[in-house]
């Protein structure tokens, strides 16, 4: 925590809809009461580029921006995003990590490496990691492409806000005739950071 | 009852404050941060909105509405204005009729720009006033004054952005839109018609209201003081001053709202309780220059950066001393950078391995095809501003007259044409220089999000209308060589391209393939190595697309990402790539 404000960072790769779940998770934020200020980088996200955003929530929040070593839970969609940005967690902070490597171009072409045991990497550095198999969840529920939806979820459940209120918003965000696959998608994913 | 709050970001707050305001007429060209400004007020029936071909015609239509009546507003980025400096530095001497607002968005830390410039000095040069929001809720607020403030002082006025605050989301309180009754225009030939005699008694008319608008800001609410605990005092604006809060909860703040003209007795009162006073501020020393000539000690660019953007950690490590120990990653542990690419399917791939093959020199420009410079294209030689392809050519051709086995080509895309090619391109046919103009039309303004153009055939709002044709303008130019090709078919492109190597003067090539993003549910053939055929030559990594990938010692081609382009196809040498017919 940070003078009272709960910080979360979400990272991947342009495309698996880390913008939408920061939307989401800010529009709850702002429905439960809070103050929120939200962060990200656009443009380059739909050229395969590395995507973040910042979520900020509290009584009274100024900064859009969460000062490294001070955001308390990382909703990682891609492994390597996930230790790019991991200056930005406290000691001790909370990692939920989606099971996906993106091989970036630069791998591909030999100038660069894909660190292997990633998730086994940061907990030696003292992060709680909880693993999510994001895409078989979401296929479980229906459709691969609810991932988001899943990995949202299990962030859900790890915060102080009225799960009827996620589930409100989400509705609002899915196309309607996908809404009983993202909220089987939503419950997968709630009850994933328990197992 | 609560009134509703709704997360915004500083555009679309922006663009709903001019919708409150009763604005009539907006215009921009897209640049990011700012494209959402005028994205989210072409929403609104009530105004009249248009992409212009570039900004200088933006800010001509809204200046010139606001003169006949109207409230209206422009928008663009911080080299975009640039471009429309000239309109905006008389346009300062003419005053207006109605309100007239210009928003501009610096990009510190350079997201997506080729420079840094900070446009606070715009605000000084063309001397109007300038306001910073640093949320969006302020964003919208300051754009509704701004309209009261400029119709009140005869002025344009300047609202300027930053990154963060243009795409940083922030709890908005929204009003209602207020209508407002047009202003009948007179002829006054004294006011609108700079012709000299006329141009010097509105600069002293310009001078006469700096000294009223300087006593606006001396009062005005944005210039506000946040008594502090602590014995630090600190002065600030825009975004900085938010992470300065988090930073320093303790100091005493001026923070800035109105930051041209500034608040000099404000801001010599505020320091009288301190030694000295920090100034924190992003990019260039603005504040700190004007702080220490109203008398004022301050520290300021002495313990932060000049270059890049600020953030609560290099705030902390400058006013405090204390420093984040970074990285927390082993080093044994590899992070591969993920730069931006050209997306599988992208038709500039096609063109620039041709221009590679023919180991040409370009003169490139501002679009998604300046990720051709990254590797393993690497097949740019220039990229300054927009629409310095071709003009810039003309230059190389003549530095390389000596020197004939080196050839140059011009690169720019179809928006960027429209935008400021044609100039250039005339100069091409005018000052007979043999330079190859390539206009890669892809049918679209792609790298800020797909925007509408004149060649497009659409307006902003989706009407069809006049499509202009590339060739025929060029051929209208009087250049006689003028050919039009598919990037996607190699061999085509390579036969035109030495074609026009072997003409003496000026050629048009206009690479004509749509963006693939914007063609998803195209019907072609994916593509698959097959490994009994394949020789682990690697030239298929050489074009450069994410849907190739080399694992271990394998070569293959993600299905999920192929679009089926077919280039790499054509550049197997032992024709391993075939076309698959069925798509699962």
């Amino acid at each position: 925590m940070d003078n009272g404000v709960k910080n979360i960072i979400l990272v991947g790769v342009g495309g698996q809809g880390i913008i939408l779940a920061s939307e989401v998770l800010s529009e709850v934020a702002l429905a439960a009461g809070y103050d929120v200020r939200k962060s990200e980088v656009h443009g380059m996200a739909q050229r395969g580029g590395s995507v973040s955003s910042h979520v900020r929530i509290g009584k009274e929040v100024k900064s859009p921006l969460i000062e490294k070593g001070k955001a308390d839970i990382m909703l990682a969609f891609e492994k390597v995003e996930g230790l790019r940005s991991c200056d930005y967690l406290a000691d001790g902070a909370t990692i939920i990590m989606n099971d996906a490597e993106i091989i970036p171009p630069t791998v591909s072409l030999g100038m660069g490496e894909y660190p292997r045991n990633v998730p086994e990497r940061l907990r030696d550095m003292g992060f709680k990691l909880i693993p999510v198999p994001a895409r078989d969840l979401a296929k479980q529920a229906g459709t691969a492409k609810a991932a988001n939806v899943v990995l949202l979820a299990t962030m859900a459940s790890l915060l102080d806000i009225d799960q009827d209120l996620w589930i409100q918003v989400v509705k609002r965000r899915v196309p309607k005739k996908f809404i009983d696959v993202n909220m089987e998608a939503f419950r997968l994913g709630y009850e994933a950071s328990k197992a | 009852m609560p009134a509703t709050k709704k997360m915004m970001t500083g555009d679309e707050a922006v663009a709903r404050g001019a919708w409150e305001a009763g604005v009539r007429v907006a215009a921009a060209y897209p640049g990011t941060p700012s494209t959402e400004v005028l994205e989210n007020i072409a929403l609104y029936d009530e105004i009249y909105a248009e992409w212009s071909p570039n900004e200088k015609v933006a800010l001509e239509v809204a200046g010139n509405a606001a003169i006949a009546g109207v409230r209206a507003i422009a928008a663009m980025k911080h080299v975009g204005l640039n471009v429309a400096a000239d309109p905006l530095m008389t346009l300062s001497y003419t005053g207006i009729g109605r309100g007239l607002v210009i928003v501009c968005a610096d990009d510190p830390g350079m997201h997506s720009s080729q420079n840094e410039q900070d446009n606070r000095y715009y605000g000084k040069f063309a001397k109007i006033p300038m306001f910073e929001p640093v949320n969006s809720q302020e964003a919208l607020d300051m754009t509704r004054k701004a309209f009261e403030i400029s119709e009140e002082y005869d002025t344009p006025v300047l609202i300027r952005l930053t990154t963060r605050v243009c795409h940083g989301k922030s709890p908005v309180t929204l009003g209602e839109r207020i209508e407002v009754e047009t202003k009948e225009f007179e002829r006054n030939t004294a006011k609108y018609v700079m012709i000299p005699g006329h141009a010097r008694k509105r600069h002293v008319f310009v001078e006469e209201r700096s000294i009223r608008l300087k006593e606006l800001s001396e009062t005005i609410e944005y210039n506000r003081i946040i008594k502090g605990s602590s014995d630090v005092g600190i002065i600030t604006s825009g975004i900085a001053s938010q992470y300065t809060i988090e930073v320093m909860p303790d100091a005493n703040f001026l923070i800035l709202g109105m930051t041209n003209p500034l608040p000099e007795k404000k801001i010599r009162d505020f320091a009288k309780g301190f030694g000295k006073v920090f100034i924190v501020e992003e990019l260039e020393p603005y504040l700190e220059e004007h702080v220490r000539m109203f008398g004022v000690e301050a520290v300021g660019k002495e313990v932060l950066p000049r270059c890049g953007e600020l953030n609560p950690e290099i705030i902390r490590k400058g006013l405090t001393g204390e420093e984040f120990a970074s990285p927390r990653v082993p080093e044994d542990i590899p992070i591969p950078m993920r730069p931006p690419v050209l997306c599988p399917g992208c038709p500039h791939r096609g063109f620039f391995h041709i221009a590679r093959k023919n180991k040409l020199f370009v003169t490139g420009d501002i679009g998604c095809y300046t990720l051709s410079v990254l590797p393993p294209l690497a097949m740019m030689d220039t990229c300054i501003c927009m629409g310095a392809s071709i003009s810039g050519a003309i230059g190389f051709a003549k530095a390389f007259e000596d020197q004939p086995g080196k050839k140059v080509i011009a690169a720019l895309g179809d928006s960027t044409f429209m935008h400021s090619g044609l100039t250039g391109l005339m100069d091409t046919v005018y000052n007979k220089a043999n330079v190859i103009t390539c206009v890669l039309d892809n049918r679209t303004t792609a790298m800020t999000g797909h925007q509408e153009h004149p060649g497009t055939g659409f307006t902003i709002k989706g009407e069809p209308t006049h499509k202009v044709d590339i060739a025929e303008v060029a051929k209208a130019l009087g250049v006689e060589h003028v050919y039009e090709v598919d990037p996607y078919d190699l061999e085509e492109t390579d036969r035109v391209m030495k074609t026009c190597l072997d003409v003496v003067g000026p050629c048009v090539i206009v690479v004509k393939r749509a963006c693939a993003l914007k063609v998803r549910d195209a019907d072609f053939a994916l593509s698959v190595i097959k490994q009994d055929k394949c020789k682990k030559c690697g030239n298929c990594l050489t074009i450069g697309c994410p849907a190739i990938i080399k694992k271990g010692d394998v070569y293959l081609i993600d299905r999920g990402m192929c679009y089926g382009c077919g280039i790499c196809r054509q550049v197997c040498p032992f024709d391993a790539i075939e076309a698959i017919e069925d798509v699962q």
